[in-house]
């Protein structure tokens, strides 16, 4: 296995994914527009009732779950666009070169690394224009965001299975966001748990967007930081193992 | 076979209860162009598909340069260079991106990758285009960078699955240019079409293909041989004339003439010596036309003649008929 020469190959298909990206701006809604709305949503919308009158306090709580949940839902474009890709041309002209096979794939996921990055920075931006502070240190900051993006990258490869197995991007779209929907709000993203049943207790407390969440929250306002991080990258590595092989085999039927 | 670059035995492909190819041999000797010809639907994208490392057969062999494409498909990749029916090049990317992209993903440096771009769209007539996406480019251009793609990494064999198709006529000649160039270069080409005049302008040897097999093997010469030659086709101003242009006709070409039912008549001819002729006695018998042309016969007429001079019996396995 050549992995310096898979890697370059990577990097320059991650290159082409990101120039046509940036020739359709419309796709950084999602990333800069998205977490904004539910923000102010939350914050203004329930904040009052669910932090007992202190919106500043529940923007504390909620800020690094909406990095959360919003990393889940961006993640729903890339299984759609792969789908519309995968189709035209172009593949077959990869599928005809001298490179892994996978390496499309792979590409197309480092792409979304700058719109996760993207993502973290307009969370955290707008949060602090409205108030949010971190209680820990900005390295701590940086490795809560790495973290993020950690998961974003495996998260991402959900997507990219849905993209392969499904026949149209609406029907990519209709699949992630049945099951972002529950992950995000079974999840301890917008509330506290406790009053939930203990039968949601428990899926919350396997929840892959639980764990993020919390490492991100412990990393951000202080907390006990290690379980939860430990947590996030064994579902990190739990993701990669089973979607990877499944996203590719998905992509080789498809030829 | 050494001194073979693309070598196939027996291909057979069935997509559900579809069977696309039903056992197709094929071969092409280094540095000749293959012609594959048949209609829509006959199998040549699937056999392309399957040589190209895009397909797996479900039986039979195929080695392409010397490496079998079920086994050794890294090294087939190697050496091939594909241009599909449908341009594969990306519409979001300019053209320099689109070439340099492909030579860096067949690790040329960063540099050698762009000067190969450049290299390959100025030799496409590219250059003024280079700078702009693709999806402007009109249908020849993206051909032809489509073409320019599969040559970046100087591949000894090329596949080009229906060239021309959709080109308007002086744009499809530009492209024959082009092909012969390649070929001149050593390259080997398998070239899919679905009309016998361009397999007759670049192919050293034709297969027919039809229905998922192979239905003749042959040089263009000979093809023609079986299938007749050219066509001289005619149109006369005034349709009362249409008895006299066939008696005259009739008088210099072989079998009967046909008339397609709009006023125009067609005879087979054995060579463009003809046509002075043909002039001479229409002018002689006053009959002005506006249609006087000397073409190749259509895939139509290539089939229905393949089909009626081998087989008297239209039951019979045309292999069998064609071995």
């Amino acid at each position: 296995m050549n992995i310096k020469g898979n890697i370059r190959h990577a990097l320059v298909l991650a290159r082409r994914n990101l120039i046509k990206l940036v020739r359709t701006p419309e796709q950084f809604i999602d990333v800069t527009l998205q977490p904004v709305l539910f923000l102010l949503l939350f914050v203004y919308v329930f904040g009052g009732a669910l932090a007992h009158g202190s919106q500043h306090d529940y923007l504390e709580f909620l800020l690094p779950g909406i990095l959360g949940q919003t990393i889940a839902m961006t993640s729903i474009s890339l299984g759609q666009n792969l789908n519309a890709d995968i189709d035209k041309g172009v593949f077959d002209r990869f599928r005809s070169l001298p490179i892994a096979r996978s390496v499309p794939l792979v590409g197309a996921v480092l792409a979304e690394f700058s719109r996760y990055l993207i993502v973290c920075v307009c969370t955290v931006g707008f949060g602090y224009v409205l108030g949010f502070r971190i209680t820990t240190d900005p390295g701590l900051l940086l490795a809560a965001i790495a973290v993020a993006i950690c998961f974003a990258l495996s998260f991402a490869w959900v997507s990219v299975f849905v993209g392969t197995l499904v026949r149209s991007p609406g029907a990519v779209q209709g699949l992630m966001i049945l099951l972002v929907f529950p992950l995000s709000f079974g999840s301890n993203v917008f509330v506290n748990t406790s009053t939930m049943p203990g039968w949601l207790q428990a899926f919350v407390k396997v929840n892959p967007l639980s764990h993020v969440v919390s490492a991100v929250r412990d990393l951000m306002l202080g907390g006990p930081v290690g379980s939860q991080i430990g947590w996030t990258f064994a579902w990190c590595a739990a993701l990669l193992v089973v979607f990877f092989p499944l996203a590719l085999r998905g992509y080789l039927r498809r030829a | 076979m050494t001194d073979l670059a693309i070598e196939a035995t027996g291909l057979t492909k069935s997509f559900g209860d579809t069977r696309a190819l039903a056992g197709v041999d094929l071969a092409a000797r280094k540095g000749t162009v293959l012609g594959v010809l048949g209609p829509n639907g006959a199998g040549k994208t699937t056999a392309v598909r399957i040589l190209a490392t895009l397909l797996r057969a479900d039986s039979g062999t195929a080695r392409v340069d010397g490496f079998d494409v079920r086994t050794q498909p890294g090294e087939v990749r190697k050496r091939i260079g594909l241009t599909g029916q449908f341009a594969s090049v990306d519409e979001d990317l300019t053209g320099t991106q689109n070439l340099v992209m492909i030579g860096q993903l067949l690790d040329l440096p960063a540099k050698r990758a762009k000067a190969r771009a450049a290299e390959l769209l100025e030799w496409f007539d590219l250059t003024e285009a280079a700078g702009k996406m693709a999806r402007t480019y009109s249908g020849g251009m993206r051909r032809r960078l489509d073409l320019a793609a599969s040559l970046v990494g100087r591949p000894p064999v090329i596949f080009l699955d229906e060239p021309t198709t959709g080109l308007d006529p002086a744009k499809r000649e530009d492209m024959w240019d082009v092909i012969r160039n390649l070929v001149g270069d050593g390259s080997t080409v398998l070239l899919t079409t679905q009309y016998l005049e361009e397999a007759d302008a670049l192919a050293d040897e034709i297969t027919v293909i039809d229905h998922g097999r192979a239905i003749a093997h042959d040089s263009p010469h000979g093809l023609k041989r079986v299938v007749g030659g050219q066509r001289l086709t005619a149109h006369p101003i005034d349709p009362v004339r249409y008895d006299d242009l066939v008696t005259i006709l009739s008088g210099v070409g072989g079998g009967t003439p046909e008339g397609n039912g709009r006023g125009s008549v067609t005879i087979q001819v054995d060579g463009d010596e003809v046509l002075p002729d043909v002039v001479a006695r229409l002018r002689a018998a006053g009959i002005t036309v506006d249609e006087l042309s000397l073409h190749l016969p259509s895939l139509d007429e290539v089939f229905f003649t393949l089909t009626r001079t081998r087989s008297g019996d239209d039951s019979r396995d045309p292999e069998e008929l064609f071995s």
